[in-house]
């Protein structure tokens, strides 16, 4: 017998898609049965009150939690996310449903053994409800309550050699794609150079210092599986600088049809034959392939790294060997002042421990923003206040095309005194020497 | 329920035996032998059935993996039940992916079958698979989102919900690859945007559409005036003092703010710097339709998803008005674009006044860009249209 009658949510059980529902439902029954051998620490219906005020929800339309206020883990000022039910009366199992960010392990392979820790934990301490991941990337254990924080931060760092992630104004939690550990396309190891840098600043990590939240993320190739362009302040997007290596036996057998183009991406569409003119040749971007003698030839300095012959060709094309990664700024949603897409800070930049030029630019970049950026303010709208030019000098990076997809359109330029040649301070009377009133 | 104290924390003593950052966990210490030993080695893959991947490594080894979806909030009970697959299969590895897909992996191909039976054989008690199998190729892959109702306190609409409602409708796109480029979906429940679904091929987007209420006989407790009046990005707020009559019937004069509600387009920030000025609303909140974005820069560039329809009410459990535009988004982009083409650059090809037609969506004054100069850059200033 249910503890609250859903019948709305009760229909988000039917249908293929796997249930959201059904897994909150899944762990009601898991807890009632086990309430005599496990005592658990946060009430026992908390997944029914859950559902109580998620129906609630869905009859009224809004939402039933309220503003967090401040609940963390001891010297830490992140991680911890507080929320409270704004009908504590009515579900008292989820008054408190405060959120635990996990910094999840770079790539988010796990083992089992792991795993199952993670479970006990969460079942004996919380609510036995998570996201497998948060947005983010972190492990997000949703729901347990104010004195359960410490203790769960003792098991993670005591038996699971394992910490929280970031919240707040400070560094979130980096992510990154898979990166080597399983694709032929990574120009670096995006999963080594996520951890490093997470490790070396774990103290942005779990201490606010910043004006508002600051985003990593690595991409291994320019075809941003993280999506690091949109969503970071700093986008670490995997390139190479010489050649597409070519094998031309397999460029051969993609023409005769023995190979799949796109590695069997559009298996169960009907789309024809493959056809390198139409497929490949013609829609690069830079138009620098053609076939010549049944061969097909690449004008690497004309190439941007698009990937698309890559993507369609995997056996036949791979990426350079002279690889690194290019390094962008300012990405971030809407709010407050409208979307931005990360720009182009450094092209090329090589990926080699212990990351020393790296973490310069990061440095450079964060002495600045952390000085003259305001309260919520991102990076991106930072750059756009006090311009590219500012960022570029704060960094000590030399102007380039590369910096612009196309020069201004206006001629407002502004001059600094140094570069006129006099300066700008000028004598009336000398002025008037040659000018009347 | 009595309260067992793990041992590790002294309220008295809070320094004592502490452990503090140490970061995740070594990524390496979770890698299957298969992926660790080839690491970096990796020759081509290629997508086996919609969901199977095959990676080929320099060495000859081969790995196989098999995609599931999964609804992002799992139980423990199902994450156990990931672990006995796993075991049972894999040699006690898995991953996640960025998507909140599940991968299984096995290092031969004579394993792939009992694992994708075991897989497609498990079912919720209420009919929905657990790990259905797909996400792979030239199909739509699992749909990011945030937290909605179910846990977030700014949200315009429910995020799980309305996931659950357009993966159901476009179930069979996941299990095949019959689309003419990948297409991402994605949804945040607030402008927020936690789930980045500025750049997606095509993003639900939960918003409010009434200027807060203010509470002022709590505001002042509640909120810093002068964050409040800051965090307007339209400078909507002034602070302002104002008569109340108290719930307990005292007549006072309080300090609180004052709204220009004519300027104010409803992106929340004033409440979360200040829960004293609530939004969200039963008939003011709905969904906005966002389309044509992508991140990644294969043939064009990354791009800003563009809004395509102005408001859906939300309409839980089902939302069938967001199912239905959806699948004719889907429909109409399947039906029209060319290979490899993403949704927005086949709008950009065949021009949005086009992509509302084929789409049959009504074009209304809200799609025209009145934000600051943004909108300058999206009037046209060209005779080049079509009618």
């Amino acid at each position: 017998m249910p503890k609250h009658e859903t019948p709305l949510l009760d229909q988000l059980e039917s249908g293929p898609w796997p249930s959201f529902v059904s897994e909150i439902k899944r762990q009601s029954e898991a807890r009632h049965q086990k309430q005599n051998e496990v005592e658990y620490q946060i009430p026992v219906d908390v997944c029914d009150d859950v559902l109580g005020v998620l129906e609630m929800s869905y009859n009224d339309g809004t939402c039933h939690w309220k503003h967090g206020g401040i609940v963390g883990v001891f010297g830490y000022g992140g991680g911890v996310i507080g929320r409270y039910c704004d009908q504590p009366d009515k579900f008292p199992g989820v008054a408190h449903f405060h959120t635990v960010r996990v910094n999840q392990p770079a790539g988010k392979y796990y083992t089992t053994e792991y795993l199952r820790q993670l479970c006990d934990l969460w079942d004996f301490r919380g609510s036995g409800l998570t996201n497998m991941h948060g947005s983010t990337g972190d492990i997000v254990l949703l729901g347990t309550r104010t004195e359960q924080l410490e203790e769960i931060f003792g098991v993670l760092t005591h038996e699971m050699n394992q910490d929280l992630g970031g919240s707040g104004s400070n560094l979130r939690t980096p992510a990154c794609c898979l990166g080597e550990s399983r694709c032929e396309f990574a120009c670096y190891d995006t999963q080594e150079l996520c951890y490093q840098l997470t490790m070396e600043y774990q103290d942005e990590l779990h201490r606010p210092a910043f004006p508002y939240k600051f985003k990593f993320k690595f991409d291994g190739c320019p075809n941003g599986c993280v999506a690091s362009i949109a969503r970071s302040d700093m986008s670490f997007i995997g390139t190479w600088r010489d050649e597409i290596r070519i094998d031309q036996e397999a460029v051969a057998a993609y023409i005769g049809g023995e190979l799949k183009p796109n590695a069997g991406a559009h298996a169960d569409g009907e789309w024809g034959p493959f056809d390198i003119q139409k497929e490949v040749i013609d829609l690069c971007p830079s138009q620098c392939m053609s076939l010549e003698d049944g061969k097909l030839v690449i004008d690497n300095k004309e190439c941007v790294r698009c990937m698309h012959c890559i993507n369609t060709m995997p056996r036949a094309l791979r990426i350079g060997n002279d690889r690194g990664l290019s390094i962008l700024v300012g990405a971030k949603a809407p709010i407050l002042d409208g979307a931005q897409m990360s720009s182009l800070l450094v092209p090329f930049i090589k990926v080699e421990p212990p990351y020393d030029e790296i973490k310069e630019v990061i440095e450079n970049v964060w002495d600045w923003w952390m000085e003259e950026g305001k309260n919520r303010e991102r990076l991106g709208e930072t750059i756009k206040r006090l311009s590219f030019q500012k960022l570029l000098e704060v960094t000590g990076i030399k102007p380039m095309p590369q910096h612009v997809q196309e020069p201004r359109h206006n001629p407002y330029i502004f001059w600094k005194e140094e570069e006129v040649p006099g300066g700008w301070q000028r004598d009336i009377k000398e002025f008037r020497k040659l000018h009347q009133r | 329920m009595a309260f067992i104290p793990s041992g590790y924390y002294n309220p008295d003593k809070p320094m004592e035996n502490r452990i503090t950052d140490i970061g995740p966990r070594y990524y390496e210490e979770f890698l299957p032998p298969v992926i660790k030993n080839n690491k970096g080695k990796w020759l081509w893959h290629e997508i086996l059935d919609p969901g199977v991947l095959m990676h080929k490594a320099e060495s000859g080894d081969e790995v196989y993996t098999v995609r599931c979806g999964s609804p992002r909030l799992l139980s423990v009970e199902t994450i156990r039940e990931i672990c006995e697959i796993a075991d049972k299969h894999c040699d006690g590895y898995v991953r996640f992916t960025t998507r909140n897909n599940i991968e299984f992996m096995v290092d031969s191909k004579d394993k792939l079958d009992a694992l994708k039976e075991d897989l497609s054989s498990r079912k919720h008690p209420g009919g929905s698979y657990k790990f259905p199998i797909g996400g792979t190729g030239a199909g739509i892959t699992n749909i990011v989102h945030t937290q909605g109702w179910i846990h977030c306190h700014t949200p315009a609409s429910d995020a799980s919900g309305t996931v659950k409602v357009v993966m159901d409708e476009l179930f069979e796109e996941f299990q095949q690859m019959k689309m003419p480029a990948k297409l991402r979906i994605a949804m945040a429940c607030c402008l927020n945007m936690c789930g980045a679904v500025h750049c997606s091929d095509i993003a639900i987007l939960g918003y409010h559409r009434k200027p807060p209420i203010i509470d002022h006989e709590w505001l002042e407790n509640l909120c810093e005036i002068p964050l409040a009046v800051a965090a307007c990005p339209t400078g909507a707020i002034r602070p302002t003092k104002t008569k109340i009559t108290t719930e307990s019937g005292e007549e006072k004069e309080v300090k609180t703010v004052a709204i220009k509600q004519e300027r104010c387009m409803f992106c929340g920030n004033c409440y979360t710097m200040c829960p004293a000025l609530p939004l969200a609303d039963k008939e003011g909140d709905g969904l906005v339709i966002m389309a044509g974005g992508k991140i990644s820069n294969r043939i064009s560039q990354p791009k800003f998803s563009k809004v395509v329809v102005a408001f859906i009410p939300n309409e839980p459990p089902r939302w069938p008005t967001l199912a239905k535009v959806m699948r004719k988004i889907v429909e109409a982009y399947a039906k029209n674009a060319r290979k490899y083409e993403r949704l927005g650059d086949w709008a950009e090809r065949i021009g949005w006044e086009r992509f509302f037609e084929i789409c049959d969506l009504e074009f209304t004054h809200h799609l025209i860009d009145d934000f600051r100069d943004p909108a300058y850059y999206t009037w046209r200033q060209t005779t080049q249209f079509k009618f």
